[in-house]
């Protein structure tokens, strides 16, 4: 007998394994049948999560954190039992601060993240403000890391869609935002993309799969078939050659109305920076699997909770162990054992890795992917710094 | 607080729905109501306006925004914005079903708010099912001019009368399974093209 599941998702990107698992059959495999909600606002995501209109959700990594952490308006509490995907973002800029850059020694290469921060600290040492699509979001985080200490920024949130307006407007000269957003504004001619969110940290967690917390416990059966479901569309999607077929699917979802070109382009990381510009490639823009990205790693979540908390006041090492609470390797050991290839821990020293490593397994080793911040700087969750 | 006039401000990019939102809560006490269309630095403008509620429609890509006046800049001041579900989860969910969410100041209690609230979605279904309904016999009329024109064109091209040729559009709807206006739209689309 088929089960009915309500997902909820924004439609970016990202929100394929999602849209995947159903289209693909991925979930009728495991006798589910997916109900999609895409929704306009993250807000409105986790209110419908919070309040049990879908069952689970496509979520900034950011959000569970902040519910976690008690930030943020809304008092919500969610697990996140697996990783959706890594990288995506793009930071851009307008046409006229780029150009700036470009006098200040900027050279696009869109690789560099200390180059392209000289060139920005130059063209505005007093600071920039940036439009990210929420408060509590990787977007930020990036930013945060990339310029904190160096530069004065400031974020303000910003719809995705609506970033070409903001900066036209000069509310913001810049933004950090994921895949087709950055794209379809340099299409319009609204901005220059300077760098990929991988260039700041090769292994940015991005977007989770949220559950409300103790949902999985309660209904273990089901949280196994729909995280095995997600899993087989994570691993389905990273496989080169289904890049053009992937893009058409998405597409045409009525939800994430985009030109395929463009979905394909973020999908192989080649990437048109300015409206004129040539297409860069960017290797490993975006991952929903290799390298064990969909593995929650509890350090994933340690450095999120360490940098919101220390940001809003509260003790880093406190907010760190809060925090990698509500990512869960236990219930992906739980639930993929027989998918998944499991590293033999939970947690890692995050930024450590800057080739791709091999570590143990439950089944032999397990090759985990990039890991390296811009700085060379590392996170470790039992002596973080 | 009790001798604070308390301040609304709506957030839509519709004013005709924002005003009739305003008049649905306008039999409150001590309320000041203002409307702020969406837009750039759309936080700044209502922080500027130090709000004790916000109303918005929880779909709007806007809402996003919002969340920035929660979150406050050190943790022992936090001062706009507990969201209601903290209290009342029941009602956060009505209001998500009603497609309004609302915003509240710490301290202001559910009671008073709770009225605002609710005014506030009465009016905002009223509205959306008027919306509705004159979506509907828009299209209607829409439709109706369209056959109208295939009508016109069929009988020309066949030499027939006016009931033959809805006869014909209407049989050829039937075993394509599509709407009357459907054909119809078709017909006028491809005689436009053989013109």
């Amino acid at each position: 007998m088929t089960t009915e599941v309500d997902l909820g998702f924004v439609p970016l990107l990202d929100a394929a394994p999602l849209i995947l698992a159903e289209r693909l059959g991925f979930a009728a495999e495991e006798r589910l049948h997916l109900r999609l909600h895409p929704v306009r606002s993250w807000s409105l995501l986790r209110d419908m999560l919070s309040s049990g209109h879908v069952a689970a959700a496509q979520m900034l990594s950011a959000v569970p954190i902040a519910g976690r952490l008690g930030l943020g308006g809304a008092a919500v509490d969610f697990d996140a039992p697996l990783v959706l995907s890594l990288g995506g973002q793009v930071i851009g800029v307008s046409p006229a601060l780029g150009a700036e850059m470009r006098l200040n020694g900027l050279v696009s290469d869109f690789s560099d993240a200390l180059a392209t921060r000289e060139a920005l600290v130059r063209a505005r040492p007093n600071g920039v403000r940036f439009g990210v699509p929420f408060p509590f979001s990787m977007h930020a985080e990036l930013l945060h890391l990339w310029l904190g200490g160096t530069l004065p920024i400031s974020t303000v949130t910003v719809p995705p869609a609506q970033m070409p307006t903001a900066l036209a407007s000069g509310e913001i000269e810049a933004f950090c935002v994921g895949e087709p957003w950055g794209s379809v504004a340099v299409a319009g001619g609204a901005a220059d993309l300077i760098l990929p969110g991988t260039a700041i940290w090769t292994a940015p967690p991005e977007k989770v799969l949220a559950v409300r917390r103790g949902w999985a416990e309660e209904n273990p059966d089901l949280a196994g078939r729909l995280l095995r479901a997600i899993w087989r569309a994570c691993r389905w999607i990273s496989q080169p050659d289904v890049r053009a077929a992937a893009s058409d699917l998405l597409a045409h979802t009525d939800a994430l109305n985009v030109d395929p070109e463009m979905i394909e382009r973020a999908l192989s990381g080649h990437l048109l920076l300015s409206q004129n510009g040539a297409v860069i490639d960017s290797p490993g823009f975006i991952n929903f699997h290799d390298g064990a990205a969909n593995f929650p790693w509890r350090s994933q979540a340690a450095w999120l909770g360490w940098n919101m908390g220390r940001r809003h006041g509260l003790d880093g090492a406190a907010a760190a162990d809060t925090a990698s609470s509500c990512w869960r390797p236990d219930l992906f050991r739980l639930h993929l054992g027989e998918d998944a290839v499991l590293p033999a821990a939970s947690a890692k020293v995050e930024g450590a890795n800057p080739e791709p490593v091999t570590a143990g397994a439950n089944r032999g080793t397990v090759t985990l992917g990039r890991n390296a911040f811009f700085d060379g700087r590392i996170f470790d969750l039992s002596a973080p710094a | 607080m009790s001798s604070h006039l308390l301040t609304i401000i709506i957030v839509d990019s519709d004013p005709e729905r924002a005003r009739t939102i305003c008049d649905g809560s306008a039999g409150l006490p001590d309320a000041k109501y203002s409307l702020v269309a969406p837009g750039p630095a759309l936080a700044r403008r209502i922080a500027a306006l130090r709000p004790d509620l916000v109303l918005i429609d929880a779909d709007n890509a806007s809402r996003d925004e919002m969340e920035e006046l929660t979150i406050a800049s050190g943790p022992m001041e936090r001062p706009v914005a507990v969201f209601v579900n903290q209290s009342d989860s029941a009602l956060t969910r009505a209001m998500i079903e009603a497609g309004v969410a609302a915003y509240v100041v710490d301290g202001l209690t559910p009671g008073r708010v709770g009225p605002v609230v609710d005014a506030a979605i009465a009016r905002f279904n009223m509205l959306q099912k008027v919306r509705a309904e004159l979506d509907a016999t828009r299209a209607a009329l829409e439709d109706r001019k369209v056959i109208d024109r295939a009508k016109g064109i069929v009988m020309r091209a066949r030499g027939i009368s006016e009931d033959e040729a809805y006869a014909l559009m209407r049989r050829n709807a039937m075993e394509k399974g599509r709407r009357i206006a459907d054909i119809a739209r078709a017909i006028v689309t491809a005689a436009e093209v053989l013109k």
